[in-house]
């Protein structure tokens, strides 16, 4: 069984990015259930996403320190959900940092970057995606999902190949997308860096 | 057979689909808004569909049709059942001849609702039979089911998932065969018609009817009682799931009742679970409903078997259960020993994130009028249900109350009759105003209040997701209908002071604000201008680095997601902006423009 939380803020496609998974580990058969925050908790705020794929599920949800795998569109959002992560579990997460209204309003200031320590220090298999070095290498920031997820599988940690999420985006998204979403998946996959901070 | 991932609000829509429905009605609202979406977007072509104008209105208009032998289905979230309480009590007596489902989705937690309250209760109150799928695939099969009961004894039900089990997805295998209503059509009949006699009637044959189907229950497909022992776990719904994955967790084995019919209860089946307990926990979330029947049936047939659960503090009052909740309170029941869960130690500060009003959102720059408009007078804002709700955040801060759908106008009717001498603006939005507005504006007018309304037109229904309503002329079936007019509404109905404004004309907006409080009577200024969804953005805005001072009153005014604070200076996010200028309009120093710099 293997479990996946996806954690960003609302608007950053994370729900595509759960299903997509949850298709490709279907295509190989395996049983899968997914959660979703929806409605007003999404405009802006925080949005999981939980995709459980293997046998014997019956929540639909996550519980807590059993998650093989989360996958941060956001520095502090990876953080928050950090309970989830099971003993010896990887982070994927975006570097990009994104500041709420809150932010700008008070006289804080967040820049992801005390976040990423945080994960280093406390993360043993961590890895954050460049995100800026993939939006110039696809010419979008709105491939942000599609990059994570290919740094996902390019981890191992999802039990699902690059070729078998190739094949679910080929399948799954219309025809227009589907070049992009590739290359998208293909960068991620490639600039995975395994550096760690802290 | 084909398999398929579906959330469970797209397996309810394909199991009534299924189930031979012919008309499915409804009212917008999390988390019950994909059903009546999915069963529209998968119409095989004889299914009647409509977004009705409120949940009482979806409710009747599906009830003629079943009175004409259709299987028809209506939806809703949870507090649209109170809208629809009136029609739902008299249906219960008077009954349906084609089977009808009124799905209703509770919302624990609340995730986004007003209340915590429970549909079973709401079906124990109406007398009517209440379904509680567990998942996803299981709803899918269960509203078919549904129908049949609703058919076998003349009567509407309710379906009840909650948010768990609509909004999580699974894999559900959909039956390519469907049941085809054979449509009798309307017959003439004095029983059709509710008059006091023969509510009392029908009242006896309620009353007598309900141990009929509580027995027929106890044979239900998806009720169950298994395992064996002296402790037994008592549970429905997407608890019933948290249950199972906690014994998987904790390695342990008990005797559990799954209850997929909280009402009329499975008494029979019930005792079966009861028979040589000693103690019982009941895992459920919103009211003690299992809890209480369980307590009774006890008492009625004096077993000393302990109930424990809400009302003996062993689960939580109020909010949403999870698996760690129910593995600690499960833990705890079956003695066995759990560590909670360790908490991480010197966690950063995490920046909190809000909900708030997108960037380019038309209700800021309407909220930010009638603000100015306001500045140094009295003024309550009475607010509404929809997106706009948003506006009570910083720095808006423009939503002084907010109780449910239509109460703006109403509320700020009552305020003014305590304090005349308070400005009173009651705001509401395009498709709140045709759900329950308009009663409340006639009331205005007839009783000579002395409000300022602003209506929020956004041309759709935003927060649940864009749905059509009647100012947008766009039907469910895919036809276009003729626009109605909300300002010829206010006219109609004797709204003497009305203006329609572009809220993102600052200047013009704050005027119309202001000449509609100073009108003495009921008035009422329209921002129209459509949600940013709807629409491709206009020219993004940049600020000029050199003219920027950091004063930062662009961000303090109207917090907007786009703007960022950049070291001592403002930056705006390219790929947020939609280009509304409000943000050019208030700053003082013309920083800011509508081109790249």
């Amino acid at each position: 069984m293997i479990n996946c939380l996806l954690a960003g803020v609302g608007g950053q496609g994370i729900v595509l990015a759960s299903k997509l998974i949850a298709y490709a580990a279907m295509s190989k058969g395996l049983i899968v259930r997914t959660a979703e925050t929806i409605g007003m908790a999404q405009r802006g705020g925080c949005v999981m996403s939980h995709v459980r794929m293997g046998e014997a599920l019956h929540s639909p949800m996550i519980s807590l320190k059993s998650a093989h795998i989360v996958i941060g569109f956001e520095p502090a959002e990876a953080v928050r959900c950090l309970s989830y992560l099971r003993e010896g579990g990887t982070v994927i997460v975006s570097r990009k940092a994104i500041k709420p209204v809150t932010d700008s309003l008070s006289n804080t200031d967040y820049d992801g970057d005390e976040m990423l320590k945080y994960l280093g220090s406390h993360v043993n298999s961590l890895i954050i995606v460049d995100t800026e070095a993939v939006f110039a290498e696809c010419g979008s920031e709105k491939v942000l999902n599609i990059a994570l997820l290919g740094a996902a599988v390019a981890s191992c940690g999802l039990g699902v190949s690059l070729k078998d999420m190739e094949k679910t985006i080929a399948e799954k998204l219309p025809q227009d997308f589907i070049e992009m979403n590739l290359k998208a998946l293909r960068a991620g996959a490639k600039t995975v860096l395994k550096e760690s901070i802290g | 057979m084909k398999i398929e991932l579906l959330m469970g609000n797209q397996a309810i829509a394909m199991g009534a689909i299924r189930a031979g429905v012919g008309v499915v009605t409804g009212y917008p609202g999390t988390p019950s808004t994909e059903i009546l979406e999915t069963i529209a977007k998968n119409n095989p072509g004889h299914i009647y569909v409509e977004w009705s104008v409120n949940e009482k209105v979806a409710l009747e208009v599906a009830a003629g049709a079943a009175y004409a032998g259709m299987r028809t289905m209506v939806t809703m979230k949870q507090v649209g059942l109170n809208v629809a309480s009136d029609p739902l009590m008299s249906l219960a007596y008077i009954g349906v001849k084609g089977g009808m489902v009124i799905v209703v989705a509770d919302d624990p937690g609340p995730i986004s609702s007003q209340t915590e309250q429970d549909t079973r209760h709401f079906g124990i109150y109406a007398k009517l039979p209440v379904f509680d799928p567990s998942s996803p695939e299981e709803a899918y099969l269960m509203i078919g089911d549904a129908f049949e009961y609703s058919e076998k004894y003349n009567t509407p039900v309710i379906f009840r998932p909650t948010t768990r089990v609509c909004h999580g997805y699974a894999a559900v295998n959909l039956d390519e065969n469907s049941y085809e209503v054979k449509l009798e059509g309307f017959i003439k009949d004095p029983k059709w018609a509710i008059f006091p006699r023969l509510s009392y009637q029908n009242h006896l044959t309620i009353e007598a009817r309900l141990p009929v189907i509580a027995e027929d229950f106890s044979l239900y497909r998806f009720n169950s009682v298994v395992g064996s022992g002296t402790k037994g776990l008592a549970t429905g719904g997407i608890n019933y799931a948290y249950t199972c994955e906690t014994l998987l967790a904790l390695e342990a084995e008990c005797k559990i009742f799954k209850v997929a019919t909280p009402h009329p209860f499975p008494e029979e089946l019930a005792m079966k679970f009861l028979e040589g307990l000693e103690e019982v926990l009941v895992v459920e979330e919103l009211d003690p409903v299992i809890e209480k029947e369980l307590v009774y049936i006890c008492g009625k047939h004096h077993l000393s078997v302990k109930i424990k659960g809400k009302l003996t503090q062993h689960l939580q009052n109020a909010g949403e259960n999870t698996v760690e909740s129910v593995t600690q309170a499960v833990a705890t029941f079956l003695k066995i020993p759990v560590s909670p869960a360790k908490q991480l130690e010197d966690l950063p500060v995490l920046p909190v994130r809000p909900p708030v009003l997108c960037a380019g959102c038309p209700h800021r720059a309407s909220f930010y009028a009638v603000k100015q408009a306001m500045k140094g007078q009295k003024a309550v804002f009475s607010g509404d249900i929809g997106c706009y709700t948003l506006g009570n955040a910083k720095p808006l801060e423009m939503v002084d109350t907010c109780l449910c759908m239509g109460a703006g106008i109403t509320i700020a009717q009552g305020l003014h009759r305590a304090e005349s001498a308070t400005v009173n603006v009651a705001f509401i939005g395009d498709s709140t105003f045709f759900h329950s507005g308009i009663p409340g504006v006639i009331n205005a007018v007839y009783n000579e209040s002395d409000i300022v309304m602003i209506v929020l037109d956004n041309s759709t229904t935003a927060m649940t997701g864009h749905q059509p309503h009647p100012g947008t002329g766009k039907t469910m079936m895919g036809t276009i209908s003729e626009k109605i007019s909300i300002g010829k509404v206010l006219l109609a109905l004797g709204v003497k002071h009305v203006i329609t404004r572009d809220p993102f004309k600052l200047d013009q907006s704050i005027i119309a604000v202001q000449e509609a409080a100073a009108y003495k009577g009921v008035s009422a200024v329209i921002f129209q201008s459509p949600c940013i969804a709807l629409v491709e953005p206009a020219q993004v805005h940049s600020v000029d680095a050199d003219k920027c001072t950091g004063c930062k009153i662009c961000i303090r005014e109207l917090g907007c997601p786009a703007m960022i604070k950049d070291h001592d200076k403002v930056r705006i996010d390219h790929s947020l902006c939609y280009g509304c200028s409000i943000c050019e309009q208030v700053c003082p120093f013309k920083a800011i423009g509508g081109a790249y710099r």
